[in-house]
């Protein structure tokens, strides 16, 4: 069943990604973690789909937010980062998925692993963490090429500011880094993962979401570094790189 | 028709290319699996057919690779919309690994390595239509595609097409699997778009 949303705020996360927030009247409430699918429709009725991950906390307002990452070939992703203006119509399914989701009642230990964009659904769950006043203790691992791609950043800053319902928050800028940043630029290793993973006995559920490559790689480090095979969730996109399958 | 997208054109696919609806071309190779990929030793893979209770038939490495195999050219679809076209892969038939059965089974519950599952009408793996692949393009199929060996049952979407299996349960009653208990469709035809439960 398709609804119908109506653009109601746009904002640019980086130079190549933008938010959009959609109302919509008849939205069933969904859980941090899931995805929409979004239809464009031609004037000649040719119609494209692409799914995106929420980026919002379950709410009952019927207001939903994905970042769109725009990829410069992409068929539909330019025009939601480019064309869409307030008031614009998008038709939209959902809300998808259930394995990939983070449930206000999980009190358990949580690591949330993103790489680039694959931040989205780990956000939702950031957010629904803190609407839903819960004590579950989250660390979040943030990989991006650079500052700018960073998306949330003042958000995740305030999340990550101290007290006792802070997120702690890692980043590993494998371009370029900060002024002053301690660590050159480098991709996830395991001697990072070892300072911001949990200990492996507190049994924490991990969330890797990014690129396939990305997400191979971490989702091999957290096994090797003695997590549970079962408590490591992956959701992974975009193309493997490696034409040879 | 969706309401109309303003200044929308899309990009078309070329229109000799008969993809199933809402279907898009790739021509890369996406990955898609729920956790880590397994790595399993091919001294200790295994691919055992069973009705639940008794073990019917059961291979090690060396014995499923001694059976014939196929080389087959398949289009996939993902669920996730891409499809690409012209696939080659080697493997077994499943018509080879289920001849001369005699069982009054209508579906199969496929399972891998990493406890993923997926249901397959026994009529849908039958006649030519699946395989267990253990080749992709002429290499060794990687782990991240399903190496050691993967279920290839290209008419349905790509999610049932298991990869790591290690067993396939024959039923009498149709059981959902992993993804078709977290909404997805039970059957999953690309051709009638069966992509999420709820979908005729």
């Amino acid at each position: 069943m398709w609804r119908v949303g109506t653009v109601i705020a746009l904002h640019d996360e980086t130079a190549t990604a933008r938010t959009i927030t959609l109302e919509i009247p008849d939205w069933p409430r969904h859980v941090a973690g899931q995805h929409v699918d979004v239809r464009l429709t031609a004037a000649d009725g040719y119609s494209a789909v692409r799914s995106y991950s929420i980026a919002s906390a379950p709410n009952s307002e019927g207001r939903v937010q994905i970042t769109v990452e725009r990829f410069p070939n992409g068929e539909v992703s330019p025009y939601l980062t480019q064309e869409v203006v307030v008031g614009d119509r998008l038709e939209l399914r959902g809300p998808i998925g259930g394995w990939f989701v983070w449930r206000s009642q999980q009190a358990e230990p949580v690591l949330l692993v993103a790489g680039g964009s694959g931040i989205v659904p780990l956000m939702a769950m950031i957010r629904s963490r803190a609407a839903a006043g819960s004590a579950a203790p989250f660390r979040l691992l943030y990989s991006v090429r650079e500052p700018g791609a960073v998306y949330y950043r003042d958000e995740l800053r305030a999340l990550s500011a101290g007290g006792d319902r802070s997120v702690m928050v890692s980043y590993a800028y494998t371009r370029t880094v900060p002024k002053d940043w301690p660590r050159p630029p480098r991709r996830v290793d395991a001697a990072l993962i070892a300072a911001t993973n949990w200990p492996a006995d507190l049994g924490p559920t991990c969330y890797v979401c990014g690129p396939t490559p990305f997400v191979e790689t971490l989702a091999n480090l957290l096994t090797a570094s003695g997590n549970d095979r079962d408590k490591i969730k992956t959701e992974r996109f975009g193309p493997t790189g490696d034409q040879k399958g | 028709m969706g309401i109309i997208s303003r200044g929308f054109s899309g990009r078309r696919t070329p229109t000799d290319v008969n993809l199933p609806p809402g279907q898009y071309l790739t021509t890369d190779f996406p990955v898609l699996s729920a956790g880590p990929t397994p790595r399993i030793p091919l001294d200790q893979w295994e691919f055992v057919i069973d009705d639940g209770k008794n073990v019917l038939r059961r291979w090690d490495w060396k014995s499923f690779r001694d059976l014939p195999s196929e080389n087959i050219t398949v289009d996939l679809h993902c669920v996730t919309r891409w499809s690409k076209l012209g696939t080659s892969w080697e493997g077994v038939s499943l018509d080879t690994l289920l001849s001369d059965m005699k069982t009054d089974a209508s579906y199969t519950l496929v399972r891998s390595y990493g406890d993923y599952t997926t249901n397959v009408p026994l009529k849908d793996v039958l006649n030519k239509q699946a395989w267990i692949a253990f080749r992709y393009d002429g290499q060794d199929l990687a782990p991240e595609h399903g190496g050691p060996a993967r279920l290839l049952v290209p008419h349905l979407y790509l999610w049932k097409s298991a990869k790591w299996v290690r067993g396939m349960m024959l039923m009498h009653e149709d059981k959902p699997g992993f993804w078709e208990g977290l909404g997805y469709h039970i059957y999953g035809d690309p051709r009638r778009e069966q992509r999420y439960s709820g979908d005729r």
